[in-house]
């Protein structure tokens, strides 16, 4: 990737799960490096459990908002399924990041559908570049739920056009005046991400 | 001619399309701003709220928004509207007329389209409105230029005394982008409202005399197109060109950057001559609009050869994958080549649900056992009554259709129809935007038909903004709030007709709505509990389900509530030999607010107050337990 060209990033998940937040922090990181940035989200009906993706597209100047299937450089999904869904949007060379914590809607609940049976398997059928691994359950093991969405933007950290610190500043700066606690909580889960991310 | 107004801040702001529009509405001095929420302009509103210089409100439908902001042109004041697509439907009685009035301060009508339908019942093409009113249309194509057309559509109005339509989709709405704000407009002093009853009272003697006014206004409006700068060409190659407006642009630039281009900012009138000028070096031109031909049939009837709509679709956004696929003759990708694009099984669709707790659960359980029973739904979160696991709606038309629709379905009833209970569903924002009118007419006309009225004290469906149900207003502060039970017996219903019921109470629930479906009358019924969203709802202790007390019967799933879960399911034999699908569920703590709905469909009573939060995925998946 370099700099005369458009960065395509693809964030996708489901309603309630800081998706909007990833995109938005991405955006605000690009856009302080003085790249023409455009946001857009393809959100059904978000609050109420639905399919949401942000696009977020970034160079010296962009001018379609949305990212079309084959284009993206990166995606990050926050669920398996999900990044299955939209697998189909990666370039050859565009790398997936994907959190295999599983959330299965109402209707694979009450039996009208299944869930795929591994779909990050399926998806290294791709030949894409796939890195895989439970940011939920790490979440959890640093202590809070929420903190998926920082463990997913530092597992990603490596894969940008700009240094893993500029964007890891930026996430922190969302807890700059919060405790001190919390913003080395997300230091931690930015890390633990990044880690993730090479490790998987 | 249409000079932008020069930038203010050196810094970039990184905002949405609608931002974009209030930032606008600010830095052009506008006084009042009026809407009723609907996707995708619902935010605008919201906005331009937190400006203490600017009257804003919520009106209680979009014909009423447009009312506001007329009065406040004619009283002299710069004035704004914004509405969904659909919105200007309502609002097309005032706006028809209005235009032979003109403008005194500027009026401005933003207007958003939902291109590719992501929340919306029709797909309908607001440009349409320019032509119909003689107004004139115009189309954004990013962020910065939401702001700047949005001012210069308070500029043109003043200066050619038209209310003006700014004409958005949700590619522009909901995209964020960078934005330079410019100086703001100075204050200008205003005289006030200065009678003038053959321009402003609008009966026949007066209309007649200001309609050929409206058609030398268009005459000027077509000049001041041709010299916009608004309407710009873009020159490139001459083998390939397109004539493009709104978000569109940006599609064709990305697909066809060495392309030549006029773009359109300024579409209504179209530049004629400067389109015909573009099109004779142009070999292969290729008119580009969202969503129908309507410039196509113009420039056609101007003799301007072009293709269009015969290669691009008429529905849905034109991004560069449906330009090339289109211009290019096959289903070409922008850059990877289709052998190496990836094919994958299918995944699960995730439709959109109602909320853990939703207050409309417990009145769809209820429809759902109901039998007999013709349906006449409306729009707001209750329409998803008409998916699983209720599959309790029968019709969705159009705000406050319900009660219409009821009353043509109980009058015009067959023979095979005799028995069927008419039932209709409405929210409380609906009722208030267009549902009252209809109520009234059951009444009126005698109607045999039962109306659920469900009252949550917000606008669920576009993300609970507050109403005249609320008891607060756009800003926040106390109001009144509608006296439902009263309303409705002003509007004709007897009094023993009208109950207020609490939907998590299922059995008075039922027990109300069998009685009065019974009656040969038109009976209300009103729910009374807030939406989840809001603040007025109070989460309680959540449940769990006590797995040894479960024996998979799967009547709470039946409540259609997200937070219950399968956990497995089981084929079983009965005595007589016929088999029996079990579901046993658990139920996600983490998600449950304790609404106790479901407790009611529970036989073997096994759902309990949960000690600790355990959160059903997790639990599912890690098998962890969060202390709450
Ligand atoms: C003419 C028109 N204006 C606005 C909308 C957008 N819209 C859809 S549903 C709805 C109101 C829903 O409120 P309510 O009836 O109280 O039901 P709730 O969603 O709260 O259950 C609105 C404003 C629309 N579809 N049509
Ligand atoms: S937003 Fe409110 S009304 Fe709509 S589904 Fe959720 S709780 Fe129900
Ligand atoms: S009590 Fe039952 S219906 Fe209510 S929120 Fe909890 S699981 Fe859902
Ligand atoms: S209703 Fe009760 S017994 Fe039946 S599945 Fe639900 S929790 Fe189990």
């Amino acid at each position: 990737m370099n700099s005369a060209t458009v960065t395509n990033i693809l964030v996708a998940g489901i309603g309630g799960q800081g998706v909007m937040t990833a995109a938005e922090i991405l955006s605000e990181t690009a856009m302080s490096l003085g790249f023409d940035v455009k946001k857009t989200e393809v959100a059904g009906m978000a609050q109420r459990g639905g399919v949401v993706t942000s696009h977020v597209r970034f160079g010296q100047k962009v001018h379609s908002p949305s990212i079309a299937a084959g284009e993206a450089d990166v995606l990050v999904a926050f669920e398996p399924a999900e990044a299955l869904r939209w697998v189909t949007h990666l370039r050859p060379e565009g790398v997936a990041m994907v959190n295999t914590f599983r959330l299965a809607p109402p209707v694979v609940s009450i039996g009208l559908f299944d869930y795929p049976d591994d779909p990050v398997t399926e998806m290294k059928t791709s030949k894409r570049e796939v890195h895989a691994f439970n940011a939920g359950a790490l979440a959890l093991e640093l202590g809070d739920r929420r903190l998926v969405n920082t463990i997913m933007l530092g597992a990603i950290a490596d894969q940008l056009p700009f240094d893993a610190e500029v964007l890891k500043a930026s996430v922190l700066k969302r807890f700059q005046h919060k405790s001190q606690a919390l913003l080395e909580l997300n230091q931690k889960a930015f890390e633990a991400g990044r880690t993730a991310a090479k490790q998987n | 001619m249409n000079a932008r107004h020069p930038i203010s801040e050196q810094s970039r702001l990184f905002v949405s399309g609608n931002e974009a529009v209030s930032l606008a509405a600010r830095d052009a001095k506008v006084k009042v701003a009026a809407a009723y929420p609907g996707t995708p302009s619902t935010e605008i509103l919201e906005y331009i709220a937190a400006y203490p210089d600017i009257y804003s409100e919520w009106s209680i439908n979009e014909k009423v928004s447009l009312e506001v902001a007329i009065g406040a042109s004619l009283a002299g004041s710069r004035a704004l509207c914004a509405m969904k697509h659909v919105g200007l439907n309502v609002a097309s009685d005032a706006l028809m007329t209005q235009t032979l009035i003109g403008a005194i301060g500027g009026l401005v009508v933003v207007v958003a389209d939902d291109v590719g339908l992501s929340s919306s019942q029709n797909e309908q093409d607001s440009r349409y409105w320019g032509r119909f009113a003689h107004i004139p249309v115009l189309e954004p194509a990013d962020t910065q230029e939401a702001y700047d057309f949005t001012r210069l559509a308070f500029d043109l109005s003043e200066q050619y005394q038209t209310p003006v339509l700014v004409r958005l989709t949700t590619r522009i709405c909901h995209v964020k982008g960078m934005l330079e704000t410019r100086f703001p407009a100075a204050p200008t002093a205003k005289q006030g409202f200065l009678k003038d009853p053959a321009r402003f009272v609008m009966v026949p003697g007066h209309a007649k005399n200001r309609i050929p006014l409206m058609m030398q206004r268009d005459a000027v409006l077509l000049s001041a197109a041709e010299a916009s700068d608004l309407n710009v060409v873009e020159q490139g190659s001459d083998e390939l060109g397109f004539i493009v407006s709104g978000v569109a642009y940006q599609h064709v630039k990305e697909a066809y950057p060495e392309a030549s281009v006029l773009k359109l900012g300024f579409s209504h009138p179209a530049p004629l001559e400067k389109i015909r000028a573009f099109s004779q070096n142009i070999k292969r031109l290729i008119l580009v609009e969202e969503v129908e031909p309507l410039l196509e049939k113009e420039l056609k009837a101007e003799g301007i050869a072009l293709e269009g709509k015969s290669i691009l679709p008429n529905i849905g956004e034109l991004t560069p994958v449906v330009l090339k696929a289109a211009i290019e003759g096959h289903a070409a990708e922008v850059k990877t080549p289709p052998t190496q694009l990836i094919h994958t099984t299918q995944v699960f669709p995730r439709p959109p649900t109602m909320c853990v707790a939703c207050p409309h659960l417990g009145v769809y359980y209820t429809l759902s056992k109901v039998r007999n029973t013709y349906i006449s739904g409306d729009i707001g979160c209750y329409t998803l009554g008409a998916g699983h696991p209720w599959n309790a709606l029968d019709t969705c038309i159009s705000m406050g259709a319900s009660m219409g629709v009821a009353l043509g379905l109980d009058k015009g009833r067959q023979d095979a129809d005799s028995n069927k209970k008419v039932i209709s569903v409405i929210g409380d924002s609906t009722f208030l935007h267009m549902g009252m009118q209809g109520l009234l007419d059951l009444t009126y006309n005698k109607a045999n038909v039962t109306v659920l009225l469900l009252d949550n004290r917000a606008v669920g469906m576009t993300g609970g903004q507050n109403a005249p149900s609320s008891g607060i207003n756009l800003q926040g502060e106390k109001t009144i709030s509608v006296d439902f039970p009263q309303l409705v017996k002003a509007l004709g219903v007897k009094e023993e007709r009208v109950h207020v019921v609490d939907p998590y109470e299922l059995p008075t629930l039922f027990k109300t709505l069998r009685d009065e479906t019974k009656v040969d009358d038109v009976s209300v019924i009103i729910t009374n509990q807030p939406c989840v969203l809001t603040e007025r709802y109070h989460a309680m202790q959540p449940l769990k389900v006590e797995d040894s007390d479960c024996n998979g019967c799967g009547n709470c799933l039946e409540v259609g509530c997200p937070a219950i879960l399968v956990s497995r399911r089981e084929t079983v034999v009965k005595p007589n030999g016929s088999e029996k699908e079990l579901a046993f569920v658990n139920i996600d703590t983490a998600a449950c607010t304790g609404c106790n709905l479901c407790v009611g469909t529970c036989g073997p009573k096994a759902i309990v107050p949960a000690q600790t939060i355990i959160s059903g995925y997790a639990a599912d998946h890690l098998g962890v337990e969060i202390k709450s």
